[in-house]
């Protein structure tokens, strides 16, 4: 590759999200220790400020400067700018929802902030990247600074197991992407996705043992990222143990941006083998279906109910992977921004009632919400209807485009399985709204604290969105449809 | 503005002004609730004004683009049956209202609010002329319906809403994947469209592909029906509902699953409905039989009507599957027939209860010595629900029955028995609770109709005596599109029925016609 075309001064622009998130993340470490943290909001209107500054510019770069940056290292095109903002919408609400957490829990520093930003930036790069070795150090980047997230509260132990296993785990997974990108590097020479998927077209194709071990290795990684069975035994004990708006960041920020890779690299430059690893991803989808929704039966905290619903719902977008089609990439594009409003907004009211320490996590501490709370009730009922999949919300569209995607690949099996496991997990979304609405106020329940002026937002945004999804799905179906388009 | 969609917004209208009314006033919550359902009411009926009773075909069609990709549209408009099913809901609805005023004390406003968006998710179902908009709507009548149980219902509420919830979610599912299916294959979702392209040939189903799509669709209709042995749910939903709920649920909600055969599994499937009609008709057979069987043996007066509904409308839908124009005629008829009557008798039950605070009917007896005309009209209600001649049940019945006997004597026989059993357990049941020795409860708790109540149930006794005594009113535009359906349902078929061809024709317009048509294919 000629050196002048590795860098181009329009290449800064089309990685200006990543840079202002990095610039303003440092500079809040360096605040860190100056402002006064008891009496300040200033760190959290920081990244407020950064977030909706690094959207902007992610848009500017799509509308200004579409196209490959740094010798085609990042593909600055509609996909990776969709993505880029749905992991920026979904750190802005992380924020909003975690100013009364971390006054409540003491907790406010400026240290949280910067490593949110830093991993935000981390999955804005995973979300562009189209060169395996730039994937894995944005991969990388997000998981470090999602690891310490996850172990925040440090006197936690709850939080602490939560960080080690999300560490150790992740660390597995990212070393068996990296074995992938070696093998893959080794038979075909290149790592840049279009460059291998050239070569995999081409006469002469390198031994389909070894790519199809390299695409083996490189799947249980990302799987493992997006939490899909069976590799998704570590996303329930994350999940609850880490702080409640951590982990309605993890649930949506790193699996959508990994899902971003996933379906850039088995779109791109797996596509030529895309026979092969159908039947893998089939079943993937299937296994998480089934087992994050009838799992997500037996749960009694509601964090981990999440959880599980969170693998259920990776496995509806992996059905849309198996589809192997632009509508299938389009559907989960969709699916994953309406899957982030309402899986946000739901631990976000989680996390405001969870109170001081996060002791009231049960579903029963929620008994009575509907009347000490009608507010936060009625939101918390959109996102739970959404995620059952009732019309007129963003997750039965998303849902609908997904399996009619499906159908149209001829995956009818995979569909009516599909479709059934959904209307089971109606069942543990219901006993929430059951025990909001139809059970007597818990005492929990009565501690409730009024809703501050960042939570409400935190929850009438994506409320306001998943229903903006679910009656006016155009603007953004038509934005992924002719983004997905632009995959190969 | 179409006055259609004028109709069908309303409700919605109402649902939002009314989450506005203060918690603080619910005399407010009530008054608007009622104002807005009785405007609804009104509009519909204005709208019979210009509705043509002789067409056959859709009126007063709207056809909005909605999504461009998948090409939905925002497309309704009313024919012969779903036009009187949406007067029937818009009906029912101002009297819910009035039968819930004292009965509704904790959380009002939301109770209403609830009862407007049941409404408009109702006439929905019934105007879409849109598989997915239908599909929609199908969805959100569900939810408000299951926090009326879930909310205002009886003891055993919350088991039997999540019940309800997810028997109807897992048939509609299905139907969900059959919707998508037929989309990919026919690329719009226009149901007028695909009629056409099915009568024109463009769009051919393999007779297996039609199975597995009839099933699909059938099955999510059949659960809400219900058809025996998927019922399961319903005994458990209308016993625990509040009053309003049971009315809506037994009078219009289970018309959504014989409206859907009708309109939907018939002439999109002709053939495979044809394929499994006997099966379906011993399924509405023994639904007749056991449904009439276990309401004898309730001790529980809203359980008894309950299975009664099973039995009832067991009869529907062997009018549609006898594939006659009387039967599918009656079918119709006894669709509303039934929303009527059975209406009444929940209306009627929860006033008792409101007073008695009981459902079991042995606290009950004498209750016709303590209030003498809350008796009449249930008694009334009974010889309706029964099949008395002049009152409406008779109507759908006889032609049910007239129908079926057309096409399979021995259906009849059998389907007749149901009759008889009704007779039986609505007579016993009144005896029970109204005759007999005065039980000192009753002496002291209940007593006659106030005036919102008689508001309540007179308009239901003006239309058992109306539709009993002139069914000319309703069945001239029922017959038309009906006659349509079975039209269109020999398109493309092989036809397959065993017919017994009747001796003379009764009417001009019945079975032969059908048949002979089919013949010449």
């Amino acid at each position: 590759m000629p050196g002048s075309a590795l860098y181009n001064p329009g290449d800064l622009l089309r990685m200006l999200p990543e840079i202002i998130l990095t610039v303003v993340g440092t500079l809040l470490m360096v605040l860190d220790p100056i402002v006064n943290r008891k009496s300040s909001k200033v760190f959290g209107n920081l990244s407020l400020v950064a977030l909706v500054a690094a959207g902007a510019a992610a848009a500017l770069a799509y509308l200004q400067a579409a196209g490959p940056a740094f010798g085609g290292m990042l593909m600055v095109d509609g996909f990776a700018t969709f993505f880029r903002e749905i992991v920026l919408a979904v750190g802005f609400l992380t924020v909003l929802a975690s100013y009364s957490f971390l006054t409540r829990q003491d907790a406010e520093t400026g240290e949280f902030h910067a490593l949110l930003l830093f991993s935000i930036a981390g999955q804005c790069l995973m979300a562009a990247a189209n060169d395996l070795i730039v994937i894995f150090i944005a991969i990388e980047i997000s998981s470090i600074a999602s690891y310490v997230l996850a172990g925040y509260l440090r006197d936690d132990r709850r939080a602490n197991e939560a960080a080690l296993k999300y560490f150790l785990l992740g660390s597995f997974a990212t070393a068996f992407f990296l074995y992938g990108v070696a093998v893959i590097y080794g038979s075909t020479g290149t790592i840049n996705l279009s460059g291998v998927r050239q070569i995999l077209n081409g006469q002469e194709a390198p031994s389909g043992l070894f790519v199809g071990l390299a695409a083996a290795l490189m799947f249980v990684g990302l799987a493992f990222k997006v939490s899909v069975a069976p590799f998704q035994i570590w996303a329930p004990d994350v999940y609850q143990g880490a702080p409640t708006p951590v982990s309605a960041f993890l649930s949506a920020g790193p699996k959508a941006a990994a899902f971003a890779v996933f379906f850039r690299i088995f779109m791109t430059a797996l596509e030529p083998i895309g026979r092969g690893w159908e039947p893998l991803v089939w079943g993937v989808a299937l296994l998480s279906m089934v087992i994050g929704n009838f799992a997500a039966l037996l749960q009694s905290n509601v964090k981990r109910m999440l959880a599980y619903s969170s693998i259920a719902h990776a496995g509806y977008v992996m059905v849309a992977l198996t589809a192997r089609s632009e509508i299938g990439a389009a559907a989960a594009m969709f699916y994953l921004a309406a899957y982030a409003l309402m899986n946000v907004g739901a631990f976000a009211v989680v996390s405001h009632i969870s109170g001081r320490g996060e002791r009231f996590d049960a579903i029963d501490d929620l008994a009575g919400l509907g009347q000490r709370q009608p507010l936060m009730a009625a939101m918390l009922s959109i996102f739970l209807l959404s995620l059952i999949g009732v019309p007129l919300t963003g997750g039965f569209f998303g849902k609908f485009y997904i399996f009619k995607a499906a159908l149209e690949s001829h995956l009818v099996w995979l569909t009516v399985l599909g479709l059934l496991t959904s209307a089971v997990a109606a069942y543990y979304y219901l006993r929430i709204l059951v025990v909001m609405y139809m059970h007597e106020p818990s005492e929990s329940a009565a501690k409730v604290e009024p809703l501050s002026a960042g939570m409400r937002a935190a929850l009438i945004l994506p409320a306001a969105g998943t229903l903006f999804l679910g009656i006016f799905p155009n603007w953004v179906l038509d934005f992924a449809g002719r983004s997905a388009s632009l995959l190969k | 503005m179409n006055l259609l969609a004028t109709v069908l917004f309303l409700p919605l209208f109402g649902f939002l002004l009314a989450l506005a009314i203060p918690r603080s006033s619910p005399q407010g919550s009530r008054l608007w609730a009622l104002v807005v359902s009785l405007v609804t009411f009104g509009s519909s009926l204005a709208l019979l004004g210009w509705f043509d009773r002789g067409a056959s075909g859709e009126q007063f069609a709207i056809d909005l683009p909605w999504i461009a990709s998948p090409d939905i549209h925002f497309a309704i408009s009313a024919n012969g049956v779903s036009f009187w099913l949406m007067l029937l809901s818009t009906f029912l609805t101002p009297l819910c209202i009035l039968v819930s005023w004292r009965y509704v004390q904790n959380r009002v406003k939301e109770f209403y609010a609830f009862l407007l968006l049941l409404e408009f998710g109702l006439i929905g179902v019934f105007l879409a002329q849109d598989l997915f908009l239908f599909y929609v709507f199908w969805e959100v009548s569900l939810v408000p319906m299951y926090f009326l149980i879930g909310i205002w219902g009886h003891e055993r509420r919350i088991y039997a809403a999540v019940k309800f919830f997810l028997y109807t979610m897992a048939g509609s599912v299905l139907m969900l994947a059959a919707i998508i299916y037929i989309y990919n294959r026919a690329q719009t979702f226009s149901y007028p469209a695909i009629v056409d392209m099915l009568s024109a040939g463009r769009l051919v189903f393999a007779p297996e592909e039609q199975l597995w799509l009839f099933l699909a669709f059938f099955i999510a209709f059949a659960i809400k029906v219900p058809l025996f042995p998927l019922h399961t749910w319903l005994p458990d939903a209308h016993v625990e509902a509040p009053s309003a709920g049971s009315i809506m649920l037994a009078s219009v909600m289970l018309k959504m699953g014989t409206y859907g055969i009708l309109h939907f599994c018939l002439p999109l499937f002709p053939s495979a409905a044809r394929e499994c009609a006997p099966w379906i008709v011993i399924l509405a057979i023994v639904g007749i039989i056991y449904g009439a069987l276990v309401a004898m043996v309730q001790p529980n007066m809203k359980k008894l009507v309950a299975y009664s509904s099973v039995s009832h409308l067991g009869f529907v839908v062997l009018g549609i599957f006898s594939f006659t124009q009387m039967g599918l005629d009656g079918a119709v008829y006894q669709m509303l027939n039934h929303g009527i009557s059975t209406g009444a008798l929940f209306a009627i039950v929860g006033l008792l209860y409101e007073r008695r605070h009981s459902l079991e009917i042995k606290d009950y007896g004498g209750v016709a010595t303590a209030a003498p005309w809350l008796a009449t009209a249930f008694l009334i209600t009974t010889l309706a629900s029964i099949g008395l001649p002049t009152l409406n049940n008779f109507v759908g019945e006889f032609l049910v029955l007239q129908g079926t006997a057309l096409a399979n004597y021995t259906w009849t026989i059998f389907a007749s028995i149901g009759v008889i059993l009704s007779a039986c357990y609505m007579l016993w049941l009144y005896q029970r609770v109204f005759y007999g020795e005065v039980n000192p409860e009753v002496r002291s708790h209940v007593f006659d109709f106030n005036l919102r109540e008689w508001a309540a149930v007179v308009p239901f006794i003006i239309m058992m005596v109306w539709m009993g005594v002139y069914s000319q009113s309703f069945l001239p535009p029922v017959s038309k599109v009906t006659a349509k359906v079975l039209d269109e349902a020999q398109i493309n078929v092989p036809f397959k029925v065993r017919m017994v061809k009747p001796p003379q024709s009764p009417t001009p317009d019945s079975p032969p016609r059908v048949m002979e048509a089919a013949d010449a294919r």
